[in-house]
């Protein structure tokens, strides 16, 4: 290791305290910046991701809110309109309906509607996704409700570097933010560097490979780099990438990829009606139909609301079920088709 | 300063009485001109000489002349689009009068009073409804957001800025103005629920005008909407709304409350709007000549001048100098509206973030390109 690695500021953390550091380092960067949410403070978040961070900053950077998530939003709107940088929180994916309108019709639109004067450099932090075996409303994945509204950049991370980094780039981004933390992966560890800022729009190709190439974000993240791994066994080689950015998406990235590989597969956590598997499949069909050897294929959950916690392995993307998926566009198996009458085959 | 440490020396007191006006709307003007002694208002009205008096009322007719106008303008299709604000100028420049230029208002969009008062150019303010732009005006220009057409949405935005004047240290309020139906919206409720957690420098200005388009009041409430606030801790003020001084004294009741860190207050302005909700509206519909008339009767810009006339003004000079300054607003509103111009198309793809996405910029190239090949080039 040379004297300049060894001034990097690398630290093995969960990516909950990665979330953590980011925000304190934020807090610290810049005066303007303040957190606000339902527990932050004293009790540090029901996850502890903002854990300390009150006690550091005080409870005028740590604001503990009113349980009321459209005044969360809209106020911090009004804190926007005087100069500020707000972070709040959203306790859980399923709780952020209430403030739907305020997003949607506030924050993602102020920009818009006043020609640039006023601005919203707001992000919103949303703990998403399943396999926590929790209640319901405390498992969902409602990226694409967001991802659907223009003026919102809606990002996710799956390591904990990611993490740190994708914060960071969204407190400094002047445009607002949803920041949707992958809560299954709050407990993994990773190192994190803080001194890397990423790019908010795109793609990263964690793994390169000639046969499929595999979209996916967040909490399948590492369920892809799973499904690579014993892909590779059998000599199948997929190209994983991230694709981090939700909205915008890195469509650049994967296009690149499926020319080189001629197959798709993207996978993620929310039912697939009107999903960013949709809009990823359709934008790269566009782009690079005549690269495709094979019908995309998407693993995603199914089109039911979120199941209880016992049906979640069947209801999220497994490793089984992704390397199915790979299976089909390489012709492995048969093609998805589930109309038996007419087949007339064994069933 | 933080928001909550000093919770225990800003909140109020235990009050019984936390809402003025309950029975009667307080009022200083009566309809007949005549002035009545009102123990809370008349401490906040001693600089009102006959000078401001006049000044008030050349306000009011203003307001009226550039209603009337834009209202006319949407027959003559220069205007989509119009919420006549007849009726409420009382409200609004009663209120607006009581602020300073670094006070954040966010009101809906009937608060033309407050474009005006806020120094707003009337061809900027009418390009909204022009369609060809969704805020006409710079909004940290002029401390006036803009305009918002969700019910209520900007309660919580004052809210906000109130909280974030607090923090700031500075005196500087923020004010909300919404209309009854609004009460009924849960942001104008969250709104009222931060504003007392916070005690933030905030007042909501109530236009009770009676109607939400077409539902009377009474559909929103069985009781004065000014003993909601109440339920939150929150001071309110039911006030003549028709009656200018009674709302300038009420609004700078509120904001020496509100910039001396004694939090939020409520002002219910008992108003009424004379004409459709927008142009595109019938009121006949749904309210009958009789009520109208009655409210005709309450008129505030009349009520000002009977005042005037009353104390010995020289009314007909003061008539005279309104008339010559409401025509020459109306001419430069007329002028100015005429003279909007549908921009170019491709700011369709503008400021939809601060730097544009790769993806945006490939759709307005796409767009580009397409009108490129249907319409021809001149040829010269």
């Amino acid at each position: 290791m040379t004297a300049v690695d060894a001034q990097v500021r690398t630290e093995t953390l969960q990516l909950g305290k990665a979330i953590g550091a980011a925000l304190h380092d934020a807090l610290e960067a810049d005066d303007k910046v303040f957190l606000m949410g339902e527990d932050i403070g004293q009790l540090g978040g029901v996850f502890r991701v903002t854990d300390g961070l009150q006690a550091t900053f005080g409870p005028q950077r740590v604001i503990d809110s009113p349980l009321a998530e459209s005044a969360i939003i809209g106020t911090a709107v009004g804190m926007a309109y005087r100069g500020y940088r707000p972070v709040v929180e959203i306790q859980f994916d399923g709780f952020i309906y209430p403030g739907f309108d305020q997003i949607v019709a506030q924050v993602a639109k102020l920009h818009y509607r006043t020609k640039g004067r006023v601005r919203m450099p707001m992000v919103i932090r949303v703990p998403y996704g399943g396999d926590i075996g929790s209640v319901e409303h405390h498992s969902e994945s409602p990226e694409s409700y967001f991802a659907h509204t223009a003026g919102l950049r809606v990002v996710t991370a799956a390591t904990p570097q990611e993490a740190y980094s994708t914060l960071r780039a969204a407190i400094a981004s002047d445009d607002p933010v949803l920041f949707f933390e992958p809560k299954s992966r709050y407990w993994s560890k990773g190192e994190v560097d803080r001194s890397i800022v990423r790019d908010l729009d795109a793609a990263s190709i964690l793994v390169p490979g000639r046969d499929v190439t595999l979209a996916t974000y967040g909490p399948v993240v590492q369920t892809a780099l799973e499904a690579a791994e014993a892909a590779a066994d059998e000599g199948i080689e997929i190209e994983v990438i991230d694709l981090r950015s939700i909205s915008p998406l890195d469509v650049d990235t994967v296009v690149a990829s499926v020319e080189r590989t001629g197959r798709l597969v993207v996978a993620h956590e929310a039912p697939k009606e009107a999903s960013v598997s949709s809009e990823l499949v359709a934008s790269v069909a566009e782009r690079a139909f005549a690269s495709m050897q094979a019908a995309p294929e998407r693993v995603t959950a199914y089109d039911t609301p979120y199941p209880p916690s016992a049906f979640e392995e069947s209801y999220l993307p497994s490793v089984d079920r992704i390397l199915d998926a790979v299976d089909r566009t390489l012709g492995r198996r048969h093609s998805r088709s589930t109309e038996p009458a007419a087949q007339g085959g064994a069933r | 300063m933080s928001l909550i440490e000093d919770r225990s020396l800003t909140a109020p007191a235990p009050n019984p009485a936390l809402a003025a006006g309950l029975d009667e709307p307080l009022t200083v003007l009566h309809p007949d001109g005549s002035r009545h002694a009102s123990e809370l208002l008349d401490a906040h009205l001693g600089d009102v000489d006959e000078h401001a008096l006049t000044d008030l009322y050349v306000d009011l007719s203003i307001l009226r002349r550039i209603d009337a106008e834009a209202f006319a303008l949407t027959r003559q299709g220069e205007l989509l689009l119009w919420p006549p604000s007849q009726g409420q100028e009382a409200a609004q420049i009663g209120s607006g009068r009581a602020l300073r230029d670094t006070d954040f208002v966010f009101g809906s969009y009937r608060e033309h009073g407050l474009a005006y008062l806020r120094g707003v150019d009337q061809g900027e303010a009418m390009r909204v409804w022009k369609g060809v732009q969704q805020s006409g005006w710079d909004p940290m220009e002029h401390h006036l957001a803009t305009p918002q057409i969700i019910i209520g949405a900007q309660s919580l935005h004052a809210t906000g800025y109130a909280m974030a004047s607090r923090l700031d240290g500075s005196d500087d309020v923020a004010v909300a103005y919404f209309g009854d139906g609004a009460t009924s919206e849960g942001d104008v409720n969250e709104a009222m629920v931060f504003a007392s957690a916070f005690q933030a420098p905030v007042i909501f200005v109530c236009q009770n005008n009676q109607y939400a388009i077409s539902e009377p009041v009474a559909v929103q409430s069985g009781f004065p909407l000014a003993l909601r606030p109440t339920g939150f801790g929150i001071p309110s003020l039911r006030v003549d709304g028709n009656d200018v001084l009674a709302v300038l004294a009420a609004t700078r009741i509120a904001v020496e409350r509100a910039r001396s860190g004694g939090g939020p207050t409520f002002i219910e302005a008992m108003t009424y709007r004379m004409g459709p909700h927008t142009s595109t509206d019938d009121p006949k519909r749904y309210r009958s000549e009789d009520e109208v008339a009655a409210w005709r009767e309450k008129d505030p810009i009349v009520r000002l001048e009977r005042h005037l006339e009353a104390l010995g003004a020289p009314i007909d000079r003061i008539r005279e100098e309104a008339r010559i300054r409401c025509d020459a607003v109306a001419k430069d509103l007329r002028a100015a509206v005429t003279a909007v111009s549908v921009p170019d198309h491709r700011a369709l793809f503008d400021h939809v973030y601060t730097t544009p996405t790769a993806r945006l910029e490939r759709q307005r190239a796409e767009h580009d390109a397409f009108v490129a090949s249907v319409v021809p080039e001149e040829h010269a």
